[in-house]
């Protein structure tokens, strides 16, 4: 026998289960309990950058909308940079932008919503600049272990086009699935973004 | 500052699958295309950072936190252990949140229909952040067993609900803890939703009299471990400078 590899194994991850906001976000449970719940606010009232509304879906194998589902939002600044101390430019992130927001989907109609700013590029791997985007962090009753994907900008074709991850995905048309749509609504941009678990335009979910 | 150092990628072998037909609602909530791998870029090493001004210090005490008239009914425990990564070094200051049913298996939720009663002076959830060392613990009630329409007779084991954050968003994890020696383990589907057995005894809390308060309350040891990350005994290429 060689010697041990004396390594910890990762708690197994288990669902979030139905009743998910009781912990995560309380007051949509029905009670209010903590002075303030975490993760209204992802970018803050100072912050500055484009304000944007972004909503949709996530809808499952058999075309219903997921009505009890959590989302977890994180994103950089309109500079690009994440308030992160592991940032190299954390120390200059814009005051109060803290990048990261919880969304809980309205009960009835499972649509789901927040506002927060367009965030700027970050540098991906090996000096390539990375396309706009937000990442996000599905969890619910039935799925076993968070599933991650990202946010992207229609309106940034051009960064999408040349954006590292995208182009990881072999099916050029699967990448769309990753690509918010924009549009105006009483004069402010909404970018619709609804997320496929399961069959025709599934959503591309990524290992991070 | 160092450069920035990659995580572990995820052993997805002790992990549940996304499928798992035993538990139903898995199977129209499962991707059925491969997820594409990540090597880490800024976006996943990073993460939320929290800090006492974020919560109460009463927050991780769920027998007082929601308390109107008196004390909760039930097993008075405390919960407590070490989040740590998978090289065993604590992961400080990091955000730990849990929810959990009352001691007759009824949630504080507006969704929840069940017959047991509504106990009116417990809420069900709590937040702490670690110390230095990883270490934080709650105080609260043992939560009771409840049935769930799955098949027509399955019964989840009692357990409490945990949320996980670590330092960058690759670590975020939600899992379940479940009591030592409770005999619904075994027969759970979501319990089994794991197809490693080692990695399901990791999620069994056992009794730990020593941490436990004489003529007050008993407690469950419960570490929680997250991915690690490489050390940059080599130049990794992240950045790529």
């Amino acid at each position: 026998m060689p010697q041990p590899l004396n390594y910890l194994r990762e708690t197994a991850s288990q669902t979030a289960g139905p009743y998910v906001h009781i912990g995560l976000a309380p007051g949509a449970a029905g009670f209010e309990i903590f002075r303030r719940e975490l993760g209204r606010d992802i970018a803050g009232p100072e912050a500055p950058g484009e304000r944007i509304r972004v909503e949709g879906l996530v809808i499952d194998g058999t075309g219903a909308p997921v009505k009890d589902v959590l989302i977890e939002a994180w994103q950089a600044d309109a500079a690009g940079i994440y308030p992160h101390p592991e940032d190299p430019r954390h120390s200059e992130a814009a005051k109060g932008f803290r990048g990261w927001g919880r969304i809980i989907t309205d009960f009835d109609t499972g649509l789901w919503s927040f506002e927060t700013i367009k965030p700027g590029r970050v540098m991906g791997r090996n000096g390539r600049l990375q396309a706009p985007h937000i990442s996000l962090w599905l969890v619910a009753r039935g799925i076993n272990i968070g599933l991650n994907t990202r946010l992207y900008f229609d309106d940034e074709g051009e960064a999408n086009a040349i954006d590292p991850v995208l182009n990881l995905i072999e099916q050029v048309d699967r990448r769309s699935t990753l690509v918010a749509r924009r549009s105006n609504r009483d004069g402010a941009p909404v970018y619709r973004f609804d997320i496929r678990l399961q069959g025709e335009g599934e959503t591309v979910f990524f290992d991070i | 500052m160092p450069k920035p150092a990659e995580f572990y990628q995820r052993n997805r072998l002790i992990q549940p699958p996304a499928l798992t037909p035993n538990y139903k609602t898995s199977v129209a909530r499962s991707p059925r295309q491969a997820l594409l791998s990540l090597q880490n870029s800024m976006s996943e090493i990073t993460g939320p950072v929290f800090g006492h001004g974020d919560i109460d210090p009463i927050d991780n005490d769920l027998i007082r936190n929601f308390a109107k008239t008196g004390d909760p009914i039930g097993e008075r425990i405390i919960v407590h252990g070490r989040v740590l990564d998978e090289n065993g070094r604590g992961v400080p200051n990091t955000l730990v949140e849990i929810w959990q049913a009352n001691a007759g298996g009824r949630y504080r939720h507006k969704k929840d229909t069940y017959l047991a009663p509504i106990d009116p002076n417990f809420g069900g959830c709590g937040r702490t952040l670690t110390d230095e060392q990883g270490y934080y613990f709650f105080r609260t009630v043992k939560p009771g067993a409840y049935p769930w329409r799955n098949w027509v007779n399955n019964w989840r084991p009692a357990h409490i609900h945990v949320s996980v954050f670590g330092t960058g968003f690759v670590q975020r994890l939600i899992t379940q803890m479940y009591f030592e020696g409770d005999p619904l383990i075994r027969h759970c589907p979501i319990v089994n939703s794991i197809p490693d057995p080692q990695a399901i005894d990791q999620l069994i809390a056992p009794l730990d009299m020593n941490a436990a308060i004489p003529l007050d309350c008993v407690a469950y040891k419960f570490d929680i471990v997250l991915r690690g990350r490489r050390s940059t005994l080599f130049e990794n290429r992240l950045e790529g400078n």
